[in-house]
């Protein structure tokens, strides 16, 4: 099954790069990888999200924790979290789509960014399945281009 | 020593720094981006410099230091290629989690990434077969960069760790401070096992009535050899080792089931897949060991006891799992057993039936040299005290199932990556750590092939090591594959048109040689060898060409269904 797992790594260079080749070299799946600086500079939050079963997750969270720069690794999927990821989105438009582009955006409390006049640029933010599924509905009208950011993600609650 | 606070230029904080880990040896061999760090060596007195051949020597010997003595080994090597030479080696001590600490020049900081003249990205090739590595971009880095290296490299499961020196920062200066102590908020290894599980552990010993304690390297590591001992004569538990775990307990012990697995004995097989507690210990469950997962010791309930959590679980699902050293591992674990113990007698004659079933015998005949008997004759003369470094192949399994280790860090080989060439300059290593025991090489002429400019080093330093060659001029283990399994097509593995006379080349790089091809001569060669203390011999065993190593689980299949001899191979497949 999916899992979502966010991970506090140092904040130096190659340490992107020592998450994602152990991923490969261990040929564990990897669906996405974002990270960031947080609020000590320090200290990067990259969230992963994975498939695999419990024996391979356990694998994979055990290996995140060998590496010397991770520094705290908590699979965030079975307990209470937020998640987002960030889409943009240009798409080609004419007179006649015009409107239910806009309409479409409102239904996913989506924004439009830029506009030309054969073309527009929008941007969702939600879950990756809500992005899945906004992809999927304007998919019709033409995509141009596509950028996804990745899932982020934190614990909801006071812990 | 230079005080502190004093000023120093990064080569000399290199030294320094090397002096306050207490390093007494190093592997290297010099190139432009370490030139200063040469020049600095010219003065330094107090840590020897072995000159190798070879980055890829180099790395081998520390391994081979670093095995015989439980120090860590030391490599010096310069950028580009000297340090991509080095990447065998390294990942050699990888697998074998050997501690290890590499130190690259490296073109100047402000050149990198331009495709400097021997530049090579050592910290991004390196990533994935070392512990950590670091590139120091400051020299008031070196000192502390040092100093958690080497604490990374000696912490937990021993491993490599890489430095990589760029050429100014070696020549830059700053105040020298030695920082006493060293904190990595990432690395922070479960040493003490957690009680509640060895306290279910020590009650699941109690209670087998046909336990086995399946031991590998870490008990070795962890200095647990002890305990081990303790607990398995005061228990009457049995004890198979993996290659690397061979010595951790006396291989001439009755308790002794000797090596388990693909070459393993019959009897040690068959104890895995009978008995009804398998005790894992510093061990890994590695695919040679366990032949066909699903089979693997199906009726036993099974504890892993290991300092990398990443090993538990990772091939086969265990029942208890313990994680932390192995030392305070069976340390606790011998508080908590009854001192009132089950009766094993009856599980230990059913081994003992295995064992007379199919014993680990070869026959001897008088005009014709079989490596077994070499081996055997090795162990007898040196009365399993010598220390064994062996290369990787057929002389290698045979010296598993032949010698007779009787004490920890006496066999030194190549176990998880199977390196070939590692035998000869791991030997030299060994030498310059061991000087109270006999370091013999067990190689074939394949491997001795693969690093013989070590003879160099050997001589030079008039190294008393034995250099037994089990010449077949054949890649036996391939060969031996090729008979079994691959239709007899001998593609590439017959090296007896190409193979030069090795007696007249060793003689050559000034290392004294002689042959023997029957066993009346090769005892003779091997008292000889062993009275011979000036400097490095070699014998070369003119040893029968077609000779297989039985007993052995084919790949893949379950240990229980072991070859005991040549079998047809259109039966096999």
């Amino acid at each position: 099954m999916k899992h979502i797992i966010s991970v506090l790594v140092e904040n130096k260079f190659g340490t992107l790069n020592r998450v994602a080749a152990m991923f490969s070299a261990r040929g564990f799946n990897l669906e996405s990888i974002s990270i960031g600086e947080t609020e000590d500079p320090e200290i990067s939050r990259m969230t992963i999200v994975t498939r695999g079963e419990d024996r391979i997750i356990s694998q994979v969270l055990k290996q995140l924790n060998r590496l010397v720069d991770t520094i705290k690794v908590t699979d965030l999927t079975h307990q209470p979290h937020v998640e987002r990821e960030l889409l943009l989105m240009s798409l080609k438009m004419s007179k006649t789509t015009q409107h239910e582009i806009f309409e479409l955006t409102n239904v996913f409390k989506g924004k439009v960014v830029d506009i030309k006049q054969k073309s527009i640029t929008i941007e969702v933010i939600g879950s990756p399945d809500k992005i899945n599924t906004a992809i999927d509905l304007f998919r019709p009208f033409g995509i141009r281009e596509l950028a996804r950011s990745g899932a982020v993600a934190i614990h909801r609650g006071d812990n | 020593m230079h005080e502190p606070g004093q000023k120093l230029n990064g080569s000399e904080i290199f030294f320094e720094s090397l002096r306050r880990e207490n390093v007494d040896c190093i592997f290297g061999y010099p190139g432009g981006a370490l030139l200063k760090v040469y020049e600095t060596l010219h003065d330094v007195k107090d840590i020897k410099h072995v000159l190798v051949r070879h980055e890829q020597g180099a790395t081998h010997m520390a391994e081979g230091y670093a095995r015989a003595t439980g120090r860590p080994g030391v490599v010096l090597v310069t950028s580009g290629p000297g340090a991509t030479n080095t990447v065998t080696g390294i990942t050699n001590a990888y697998m074998d989690s050997t501690p290890m600490v590499v130190f690259t020049g490296q073109v100047p900081s402000t050149l990198i990434g331009n495709d400097a003249f021997q530049e090579a990205d050592i910290v991004g090739i390196t990533r994935p077969i070392t512990k950590h590595n670091f590139l120091v971009k400051d020299v008031r880095e070196l000192a502390l960069t040092i100093r958690k290296a080497f604490y990374l490299a000696t912490t937990g499961r021993p491993g490599p760790v890489l430095v990589d020196m760029p050429k100014d920062v070696l020549a830059a200066e700053c105040v020298f401070e030695w920082p006493e102590s060293v904190d990595i908020r990432g690395f922070k290894p479960t040493v003490k096992c957690h009680a509640n599980q060895v306290s279910k552990a020590a009650k699941m010993i109690a209670k087998a009535k046909r336990p086995l304690f399946y031991i590998g390297g870490g008990v070795i590591t962890a200095g647990a050899t002890e305990a081990l001992f303790r607990i398995a004569v005061e228990q009457q538990i049995p004890i198979t080792m993996t290659l690397q775990g061979l010595g951790a307990f006396p291989g001439d012990h009755p308790l002794s089931m000797g090596m388990l697995g693909m070459h393993g004995t019959f009897w040690a097989n068959q104890a895995v897949n009978n008995c009804d507690l398998l005790i894992a210990v510093g061990a890994r469950f590695d695919d040679r060991v366990t032949g066909k997962i699903e089979t693997f010791a199906t009726q036993a309930k099974k504890i892993h006891n290991d300092i990398d959590p990443t090993n538990v679980d990772k091939n086969v699902k265990v029942d208890l799992p313990v994680v932390g050293d192995a030392r305070d591992f069976l340390e606790s674990i011998l508080l908590e057993l009854p001192k009132a113990k089950e009766d094993h007698s009856a599980w230990l004659a059913e081994i003992e039936a295995w064992r007379k079933q199919c014993p680990m015998d070869y026959t001897v005949e008088p005009d014709s040299l079989k490596t077994e008997f070499v081996i055997d004759e090795v162990s007898k003369q040196t009365k399993g005290h010598a220390v064994i470094v062996t290369d990787v192949g057929q002389h290698q399994m045979w010296t598993a199932q032949y010698y007779k280790f009787t004490e920890p860090r006496s066999i030194i080989t190549s176990g998880g990556l199977g390196t070939m060439g590692f035998g000869l300059p791991a030997t030299i290593g060994a030498a310059f750590g061991v000087t109270d025991r006999p370091v013999i090489t067990i190689c074939g002429d394949g491997g001795f092939m693969m690093n013989i400019q070590e003879l160099v080093t050997a001589v030079y330093h008039k190294l008393p090591i034995k250099i037994f060659l089990m010449n077949n001029s054949y890649l036996g283990m391939v060969r031996q594959w090729q008979e079994l399994f691959h239709k007899e097509k001998y593609s590439f593995t017959d090296l007896e048109a190409s193979n030069p006379d090795f007696v007249r080349v060793a003689e050559a790089f000034g290392c004294r040689a002689m042959s023997a091809d029957n066993p009346e001569a090769a005892r003779k060669a091997i008292a000889e060898a062993l009275a011979y203390n000036d400097g490095p011999m070699l014998v070369d065993f003119r040893v029968v060409r077609r000779d297989m190593v039985f007993p052995m689980v084919p790949a893949g299949a379950s240990i229980s269904d072991m070859l005991l001899a040549r079998l047809n191979p259109k039966t096999m497949v």
